[in-house]
């Protein structure tokens, strides 16, 4: 193995200084030191490091965030507002039992995890951070082990049957250096059913990890909307494991955000299984910057497992895109149906969109395809609605918000998807005054 | 209504000249039928009037009752009451029919200081007007365009046509791909648009449209101008003869 870079390691030992070990039980201990153990062999990401050739990770290095302005959202009502859930506050990374409605709800059992850190024995152990280190395989992620060494906040769920509700969390940013490191353990027994649907900016500075063992014919399904404060910066990573015949499928919204890296790992061990993950991002980058990255890793290692990458980013005034997806089909996992997309809507010749689609196959019978594409709006599209009466810039949205609908299309639920299309129209609607 | 003088226009892109010199009046309520060989200029010149990008005008006007056409965004021709009905409607994906619609139509109203139209009072309209045409609630509920067949198409232009109400309408080879049931649907929806304060500038390879709405003119255009105008009949003799004779007698 080839030695660590020097400033990988640095960046490590720097930020490392800033942060304390949680107080844990036998299990989080465990957990937690062996992660450190991991961290502290693979250090920081470095931008040399191929997997960061297209975001620079110094800002979610160091050891402070970036201070970020709290973002106004007076006067609109809150995303999911209008769907029976059960709401989970956290302000600035840390749960508010206060805020909170009660973490009880028929077919789920929901513990905050600096709760189930402090038993000798939880059944969370099986899932925390041992999605996180599968993921590091073949590539490094060492934001997502940092995270599980030292996160103290988060929830540890179980769903034993269908939940009555969605569950919703909702990030708070409140404080201006906020930097909040949650990791959450959601673990589905066979047969059973969530919704989760996660909205808000969170912090200035965010580092999330979303673990998901989804078993057998259990159905997960998320959505999240990664708020709209136009400072603060995020490292988000969900770790996926696939059961026999379960379902997996997220949708996460972005408008604005200085910078977001959200990563995806699936893999699919059961056979029949399906994952979609799906992604709508908007970014203008003339107020602040706006850098937003998808990386999407998706491991089929199973008989006739179905996956689906649907990515959709609109870019103006400087905005950088990025994607770097792959699809790994392992040896025997035969009438693998794999399918990638992803694309960009360039609004001006400043912005920017860099794409890496991967396909790694070692089968023989598998349907894999992958397709990326940038343009600009189309002009005959702009004109017919225009001379229909429509105003350049409302005609100009509307091909945004048309753009938008295959990713937003992926949300299953037909009630949650027209509420995301309202928000942006009315969001893209207040911007054009 | 629609006044063209001596309006000139070549092509952004290449130093070519289309439109050479075209001259053309139409008065309010009056329809008029424009005909002439393929590539003449034809729907260069109902672009040029509608505002799409791609031409330079690089001599005379054109005004709608009064007002400089040429100075004005597509989108304000539209609210000063000019239509289009595309030779080839543009197809939109993930824009909803229904939405395009009624963002239309609210556009408008809004650009004149009306109030918007409320969901279900445009809902009732755009049902009645839509049974007229036979247009179905699958085409309205499809993205715009999306999938339609030819004549659909050109019968979704009608229904714009019919709910925007404009009061100068360029058709432009709307009869093309319509079968013959459908031609005389989409005649009658533009008979029933017919009105002293409206105009009508129809664009036709063929008679058998102006069999069903009877034009007062027929102009005839060859190379960037119109070379002939004349009543109903010339569109007969086109019909009989094609153009060699009109072309020879005017060379
Ligand atoms: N964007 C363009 N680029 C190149 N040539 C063009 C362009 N637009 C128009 N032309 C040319 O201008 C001429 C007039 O075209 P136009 O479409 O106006 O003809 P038309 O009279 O409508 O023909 P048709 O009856 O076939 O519809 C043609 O020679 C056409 O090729
Ligand atoms: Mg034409």
């Amino acid at each position: 193995m080839a030695a660590v870079a020097q400033p990988k390691l640095d960046a490590l030992s720097a930020r490392l200084a800033g942060l304390s070990a949680p107080e844990g039980g036998k299990w989080a201990r465990a957990a937690r030191d062996t992660a450190r153990a991991r961290l502290e062999v693979m250090g920081l990401p470095a931008p040399r490091d191929e997997y960061w050739r297209f975001t620079r990770p110094a800002t979610l290095n160091a050891p402070e965030p970036v201070p970020a302005t709290v973002f106004d959202h007076s006067g609109e009502a809150p995303v999911f507002g209008a769907i029976d859930r059960l709401k989970i506050v956290f302000v600035d990374g840390v749960f508010d039992a206060e805020a909170s409605d009660p973490l009880a709800l028929s077919g789920v059992e929901i513990e905050p995890l600096d709760e189930a850190a402090r038993a000798d024995i939880h059944w969370a152990r099986e899932v925390y951070g041992v999605l996180e280190a599968r993921g590091q395989n073949p590539v490094e992620r060492p934001f997502a082990t940092l995270n599980t060494a030292f996160a103290r906040e988060g929830l540890v769920i179980r769903v034993t049957g269908k939940a009555a509700q969605p569950i919703n969390l909702i990030y708070r940013h409140a404080s201006e250096t906020s930097d909040a490191l949650i990791h959450h353990v959601v673990k589905l027994e066979p047969g059973a059913d969530l919704t989760l649907l996660e909205n808000g900016p969170a912090a200035a500075r965010l580092n999330k990890v979303l673990e998901v063992e989804v078993g057998e014919g259990a159905n997960f399904h998320h959505v999240r909307t990664q708020g709209r404060a136009h400072e603060r910066q995020a490292v988000t990573h969900i770790f996926a494991r696939l059961g026999r015949e379960s379902t997996f499928k997220s949708f996460t919204l972005t408008v604005n955000g200085l910078l977001t890296r959200n990563e995806c790992v699936v893999e699919m061990l059961g056979d029949d299984a399906v994952a979609h993950i799906a992604g709508a991002a908007m970014g203008d980058g003339s107020r602040d910057a706006f850098h937003h990255d998808d990386t999407v890793f998706v491991t089929h290692d199973a008989l006739r497992c179905e996956s689906r990458q649907v990515f959709k980013k609109v870019l103006r005034n400087g905005a950088v895109g990025a994607f770097q997806g792959k699809i790994l089909v392992k040896p025997g996992a035969q009438k693998t149906d794999g399918y990638q997309k992803s694309q960009s809507l360039l609004l001006d010749e400043d912005s920017t969109f860099l794409v890496k689609p991967e396909l790694e196959i070692y089968a023989d019978d598998v349907a894999c395809s992958h397709g990326s594409t940038s343009g600009a709006i189309d002009e005959e599209g702009l004109f017919y609605l225009r001379s229909r009466g429509v105003p350049e810039a409302e005609a100009t949205d509307l091909l945004v918000i048309a753009f938008l609908a295959d990713a937003i299309a992926e949300i299953e639920d037909a009630g949650i998807a027209e509420d995301i299309t309202g928000r942006l129209e009315a969001w893209l609607k207040r911007r054009r005054g | 209504m629609l006044k063209i003088n001596d309006l000139h226009v070549k092509l952004e892109e290449e130093d070519k000249a289309i439109l050479k010199g075209v001259n053309l009046e139409v008065p309010a309520g009056a329809v008029h039928a424009i005909m002439g060989p393929n590539g003449s200029g034809k729907s260069t010149l109902s672009y040029v009037l509608s505002g799409r990008e791609g031409y330079v005008v690089t001599g005379g006007g054109a005004t709608l009752d009064e007002m400089d056409l040429l100075d004005m965004d597509p989108e304000e021709r539209a609210t000063a009451g000019l239509f289009l009905a595309f030779q080839y409607p543009v197809e939109i994906p993930g824009v909803g029919n229904m939405t395009f619609l009624r963002t239309a139509l609210n556009s408008q109203r809004k650009a004149r200081g009306q109030e918007e139209m409320s969901a279900t009072d445009f809902l009732k309209l755009v049902r009645e007007k839509a049974k007229t045409l036979k247009i179905d609630a699958d085409m309205l509920k499809r993205p715009v365009n999306m999938g339609f067949s030819g004549g659909e198409k050109k019968r979704n232009e009608i229904l714009q046509m019919a709910l925007l109400e404009p009061k100068m309408c360029i058709l432009d080879e709307t009869d093309s791909g319509l079968d013959v049931d459908a031609m005389k649907l989409v005649s009658e929806g533009v008979n029933a648009l017919r009105d002293k304060g409206r105009s009508f500038l129809v664009i036709t390879h063929y008679q058998r449209l102006l069999d069903h709405i009877v034009p007062d003119v027929v102009h005839i255009m060859s190379d960037g101008r119109i070379i002939k105008t004349g009543g109903p009949d010339l569109a007969l003799e086109v019909e009989h003869n094609g153009y060699a004779d009109i072309l020879a007698e005017t060379v």
